[in-house]
């Protein structure tokens, strides 16, 4: 291809953006993956191992299995919007985002890149934890193709919902506000640790109003064919909240919103 | 010479109010430098980020190698390369890594022998795999540089390039401005320095309040703008100006043993034979003469206060 001229669709763009951000985790690998499976190391050891010893089965399934899936969300949620949010913010923080945006680089490819890496990092991520998992309780996973879509499409939504937040923050404590304040709180009263049936009236009706509740069960429906609700409504709820997510980016880079001037 | 830039009616309004820029019209001639003057807030860096799609224009329409900037932007992009004011870099990374993502950037396939060319150029190979944060602040403009070369681009904006870098850097990048030109890189380059300009630019546009104000060679512009003075130096101070010659506006210093005379030098007749004439009648006696040119640097300042 002659110099100057840049095909319809910019695929060494969207690699090097890709490969830039997987770089960056590489360099801190042992933070990006050793410190998550000492974490979920821990609490096997304190809620399946000590408490889960005196909780019996929950929905048929031993507590030490039960919470699996939940672990794996907790982790999916926060990483994947730690690492889409900090690999846009961080640009915009150092000013080196003028590169980006000067680049002939579409909005779409620019997503693929940031999005694509962010959430090729908490699937490993996950997946990893379901190994560390594997040690510690015996697992048999029901439809793993379900939990590979479910896996997937929750990482890539929630890495799009970092990207959003990355380019929304004006600051770190920003950064933070959403994942600490808001997403943190609803993954624990979404049922990661326990089926939303063994709360008491109103709160098993109040909690559905959480939609961390449809994406942890419909996961842990993958798992052991259990769930607190339908799991064809976690599918669409989930699928909803991605393309929520991808309306609000299309925005931000129709409109250059705190981007470009 | 062809143009490879073209600006027309270009404006930009903030949605505080606030005119960054007012019908700007301007052609850049392919494989020229262009230098870019103004004092701070006039509106240069907007221009360059207009061009170069970091913010987008309210009015008017911008052509890079014939090709659109907003419906054509893929095209027009890949042709630009820009340096930025301000230094930002990535400090985890080295310049070998950096340039190879400003390269897949812009879409350009892998070419190590360009990046070592590059890189080499600028003085960085034995720092290819250095943290950037490790290097020092010349070295890391040179990065920079090395980045918006990286996918060998038809135009380079220089944007200060030189503000803060010590003198022997400056000559360095002065050179490889030159060293690009002449491989057929057009370069537009703003800067403070005015014998920054004045050593390197083709061409030179002066901007005020958002509005170019002007734009000549540079030598067609130190010619018309510039003003020469002649300086006569008198033997036997003068008390003052005698009155004959007051149509000459002359100035009196030294304790009188100086007269000059400013002359306007694309004038019918620069009034110098005349005054010499004059003064020979009246026997006022000189004993040496010199003219001096504008600077450049004059001539900026006297537009800018111009049109204040």
């Amino acid at each position: 291809m002659p110099k100057g001229d840049v095909p319809a669709f910019n695929a060494h763009g969207v690699w090097a953006i890709y490969r830039f951000e997987m770089a960056r985790s590489l360099r801190t690998i042992v933070q990006s993956l050793v410190t998550p499976v000492l974490t979920t190391s821990l609490y096997f050891v304190v809620f399946g191992a000590a408490i889960g010893g005196r909780m019996g089965e929950v929905d048929g399934v031993s507590y030490g299995a039960f919470i699996v899936p939940g672990l794996i969300m907790l982790s999916l949620f926060t990483e994947s919007i730690f690492n889409a949010s900090f690999g846009i913010y961080f640009p915009k923080f150092t000013g080196t985002i003028y590169e980006v945006l000067s680049a002939p680089v579409s909005a779409f490819e620019i997503l693929i890149g940031y999005v694509g890496a962010a959430a090729t990092k908490s699937i490993v991520l996950g997946l990893v934890i379901l190994m560390t998992a594997a040690l510690f309780v015996p697992l048999e996973i029901a439809h793993p193709l379900a939990m590979v879509a479910f896996l997937v499409l929750t990482a890539v939504t929630f890495s799009l919902f970092g990207f959003i937040i990355g380019v929304w923050a004006n600051g770190f404590e920003q950064l933070q506000l959403i994942p600490m304040l808001i997403v943190m709180p609803l993954t624990f009263l979404g049922g990661a640790f326990y089926s939303i049936a063994m709360l008491p009236e109103p709160w098993d009706k109040i909690a559905l109003f959480n939609p961390v509740v449809y994406l942890v069960s419909g996961f842990r429906w993958s798992f052991f064919e259990t769930s607190d609700v339908p799991v064809g409504l976690s599918l669409g709820l989930t699928a909803g909240f991605f393309c929520v997510c991808v309306g609000i980016v299309w925005w931000i880079f129709r409109t250059g919103y705190r981007l470009k001037s | 010479m062809s143009s490879v830039l073209t600006v027309s009616g270009l404006g930009k309004t903030y949605a505080s109010g606030v005119t960054a820029l007012s019908d700007i019209d301007l052609s850049i001639e392919r494989g020229e430098i262009f230098a870019l003057l103004g004092p701070n807030g006039a509106g240069k860096t907007t221009l360059i980020s207009i061009i170069c799609g970091i913010v987008t224009p309210s009015t008017g329409t911008i052509t890079v190698d014939g090709h659109d900037i907003s419906r054509d932007w893929r095209a027009a992009r890949a042709r630009i390369g820009l340096v930025p004011q301000e230094l930002a870099t990535d400090s985890f990374e080295n310049p070998l890594a950096t340039v190879r993502f400003s390269r897949g950037l812009f879409g350009r396939p892998p070419d190590p022998a360009h990046l070592e060319r590059v890189l080499r150029d600028l003085s960085l190979w034995d720092k290819r795999k250095a943290r950037i944060m490790t290097l020092s602040g010349g070295m890391k403009r040179r990065v920079m540089i090395a980045k918006a070369l990286a996918h060998e681009p038809d135009i380079l904006f220089l944007d200060e390039p030189t503000a803060g870098v010590d003198v022997e850097l400056r000559r360095d990048m002065w050179a490889l401005v030159r060293e690009l030109r002449d491989k057929g890189t057009t370069i537009i380059l703003t800067t403070h320095y005015i014998d920054e300009a004045e050593e390197m630019a083709d061409r030179i546009g002066v901007m005020r309040k958002g509005r170019l104000i002007v734009v000549e060679e540079k030598e067609t512009l130190i010619r018309k703008l510039g003003k020469k003075q002649l300086t006569l130096h008198l033997p036997e101070a003068l008390p003052s100006i005698p009155e004959a010659l007051a149509p000459w506006g002359l100035t009196l210093s030294e304790g009188g043993a100086r007269l000059d005379y400013t002359f306007d030098t694309q004038a019918d007749s620069t009034g110098i034979p005349s005054l010499l004439r004059r003064m020979d009648e009246l026997g006022i006696v000189w004993r040496d003469l010199n003219t001096r040119q504008s600077s450049l640097e004059e001539i900026f300042v006297s537009l800018v206060r111009e049109t204040a």
